[in-house]
């Protein structure tokens, strides 16, 4: 049996899923989402979404990586192989500078990009939505909110009027798998 | 007192009158539009995607093809190197740092305006960058590894260049972490890295719509499709583009719980480029500052490398974006308001790079140090005098052109300055890398450095290695940010503001 994944409402312009994230924030779902071809401005405050968590990886790969770039340095100039080298010092924290500062660059950019992938639980290559016929305008230039059935608040009638009351340009049933 | 003070507060209240404010105000300045023509979401989508799924153009196996045959140069020039020795780059006492590291220096700077674009200007919130910024991050990309080929070579024995990383080794013994030529190993490589994380982050949600589109370009082809033959090449190459782009795309739904990540990420890699990208070139030009050499050793020059990488950058990102776009027709998305924005760029960098020639001249006279002294005098009018004027003339006198409006706005006429400031660019390393270490300290070790033929095919070649992997880019990638500039666009606006 085909059970149901939700119910996907399509908005043609961005004001329109604008205001359509309005009301179903302020309706009270908890379980939905907005699908959007371009970052619109001001929607993330529609849905009450909360600060993204990838600056907390971003800071934990800035750290890894300067700690790193100096204890290499120390490591490999002061404790394996001291080498006399222009008279200089076998380890300061001044000279690998420039080593633990692309360092700390290098490792906090993989951080943001490994954050960003998990906190959206990147790669999914299947999921739901993906079965809508008109999927394709989603990445193109329509809007879509989508109300899972999993969220406590959703009735199979309720939902659909309440969705149709937001005057969208359709409502679709979506399905956990294709048919 | 509190009465004459309060008496022309007074008197100024009964003179202002509302309609005189009203007349007196300033004009709301028009903001210039970054898409001509109100195009729609849709128009967009199409006019993007429409390039990497039409039929490959004629001129585009033409244009491959002779790239490639430039690009064998550099495979020629580099194995008759290996082959033989870095004696035939024309390197003898005391110049051994010729071609090859001015070439270096080339092309990391020309990869700098691709960084400021993408990471400088998003900062600044300028939305103007949304329509160049992916085709000069991908003219980063494939300068860092044009010009990551030269140091490597460079080294002499390139089966040892692993020794650059501090990886154990037979010997024992680490890299020297107080040498400016170790810092410069770990810039570039993050700097090419960052880069290369960055741009793909960025095109990750438009890869996303190549991918949801495939199926009915699919349909398309095989409705137009004739023979069997034919239709069976379809379906191969479209099996082969639905993996690609399937796999590259991540599965983006274009959520917005994603895309408020997304965002934040992309923010965050703006900010760690920014650093980056002034720290790349900086540490390039610490190569030569440590080194004790008259002409070298001088602390301008860092901020002087990072406006010239800038300038020399965007000399570049106009010569390539010029032809893309009246070739793709692409006017309404560059606009001549992006021109100006790029030409204007290249007159402050272009400025700031001539103010750099005079004040070294200036303290090289202020500092009283004689070789210092001479170092100067000599660039202008020793040996190298016709290479120096050409690097002036290149540098300093063509991006003055750009004060004007008529200039910026004859297309021809900015793409052959934009020609002119490369050219420049190239010189002014050959100024400061050759006429430095030619004539150092002591006339007797002085010489005349040319380059040998060998340097010329491994440079000319590299334009021809990045010619192919541009021309890759363009046929496989999207070309423009697309969502980038959707979200910019006036229909993204959620209040209405027209």
């Amino acid at each position: 049996m085909n059970k149901q994944y939700g119910y996907l409402a399509l908005f043609e312009t961005a004001p329109d899923i604008y205001h359509a994230a309005q009301s179903v924030r302020e309706a009270g779902y908890k379980q939905w989402d907005v699908l959007t071809p371009f970052p619109v401005h001001g929607l993330d405050g529609a849905m009450g979404l909360r600060r993204s968590k990838v600056p907390v990886f971003t800071l934990v790969g800035g750290v890894i990586g300067f700690i790193t770039g100096m204890l290499t340095a120390w490591y490999m100039g002061q404790f394996d192989y001291p080498l006399i080298v222009g008279g200089k010092p076998f380890f300061s924290p001044i000279f690998p500078f420039p080593i633990a500062y692309e360092l700390t660059i290098l490792l906090a950019a993989f951080g943001t990009l490994g954050g960003m992938f998990i906190t959206n639980r990147l790669p999914m290559h299947y999921h739901p939505v993906m079965n809508y016929d008109k999927f394709r305008h989603l990445t193109d230039d329509k809007f879509a909110v989508v109300i899972e059935a999993s969220d406590a608040l959703f009735k199979e009638t309720e939902t659909r009027e309440f969705l149709e009351g937001l005057n969208p340009a359709e409502i679709a049933v979506i399905n956990e798998e294709d048919d | 007192m509190s009465t004459s003070a309060d008496q022309p507060s007074q008197a100024t209240g009964s003179l202002v009158r509302p309609n005189v404010l009203e007349e007196v105000r300033p004009a709301d300045i028009q903001r210039r539009k970054i898409i001509e023509n109100e195009r729609s979401f849709t128009w967009i989508t199409q006019k993007v995607c429409g390039i990497v799924e039409r039929r490959t153009p004629t001129w585009w196996w033409v244009a491959f093809a002779i790239c490639a045959m430039i690009a064998s140069f550099t495979a020629m020039g580099l194995i008759y190197l290996v082959s033989t020795g870095t004696g035939v780059w024309g390197l003898r006492n005391p110049t051994f740092w010729g071609w090859a590291i001015v070439n270096f220096v080339f092309w990391i700077g020309i990869g700098h305006a691709g960084t400021l674009i993408s990471a400088i200007l998003c900062l600044l919130k300028q939305k103007w960058r949304t329509s160049i910024n992916r085709a000069a991050e991908a003219m980063t990309i494939f300068a860092v590894i044009c010009a990551g080929i030269f140091p490597v070579f460079h080294v002499g024995r390139v089966w040892f260049a692993w020794w650059l990383f501090p990886l154990p080794n037979s010997n024992a013994i680490w890299p020297n972490f107080r040498s400016p030529l170790e810092w410069d190993v770990f810039a570039v490589s993050t700097y090419g890295t960052v880069s290369v994380l960055f741009w793909y982050m960025g095109m990750i949600p438009d890869l996303a719509t190549i991918r949801d589109r495939v199926p009915m370009i699919f349909e398309q082809r095989m409705a137009e499709a004739k023979s069997t033959l034919q239709k069976g090449f379809e379906r191969f190459y479209f099996t082969f583009r639905k993996f690609f782009y399937g796999i590259l795309s991540m599965g983006w739904r274009g959520s917005n719980r994603h895309w408020s990540n997304y965002e934040m990420a992309y923010l965050l890699l703006a900010g760690l480029s920014t650093p980056l990208v002034l720290s790349v070139h900086t540490v390039v030009s610490f190569d030569f500052a440590v080194a004790n050499l008259p002409g070298w050793h001088t602390t301008i020059f860092p901020p002087y490398f990072v406006a010239g990488a800038i300038f020399s950058g965007f000399g570049m990102v106009l010569t390539l974006m010029l032809p893309l776009r009246a070739i793709f027709g692409l006017q309404d998305l560059i606009t001549q308001f992006h021109i100006d924005c790029m030409c204007k760029i290249c007159l402050a960098t272009g400025s700031m790079v001539g103010y750099a020639y005079g004040i070294e001249f200036f303290i090289a006279w202020y500092g009283a140090n004689p070789y210092e002294g001479f170092a100067f005098v000599n660039r202008a009018f020793g040996p190298y005098a016709w290479a120096y004027w050409i690097m002036i003339s290149c540098n300093v006198i063509t991006p003055q052109f750009f004060w004007f409006r008529w200039a910026r706005e004859n297309l021809w006429l900015v793409w052959i300055l934009s020609c002119f400031i490369n050219v420049g660019m190239w010189f002014e390393r050959f100024v400061i890398t050759v006429t430095s270490l030619a004539n150092d300290f002591l006339p007797s070790s002085w010489d005349y450095f040319s380059p040998t033929v060998v340097d010329i095919f491994t440079f000319f070649g590299t334009f021809g290695l990045f010619g192919v992997l541009f021309l890759l880019f363009i046929r496989f990638l999207p070309l423009l940010a697309f969502a980038e500039i959707k979200s910019v666009s006036r229909q993204a606006d959620v209040h209405d503001h027209h």
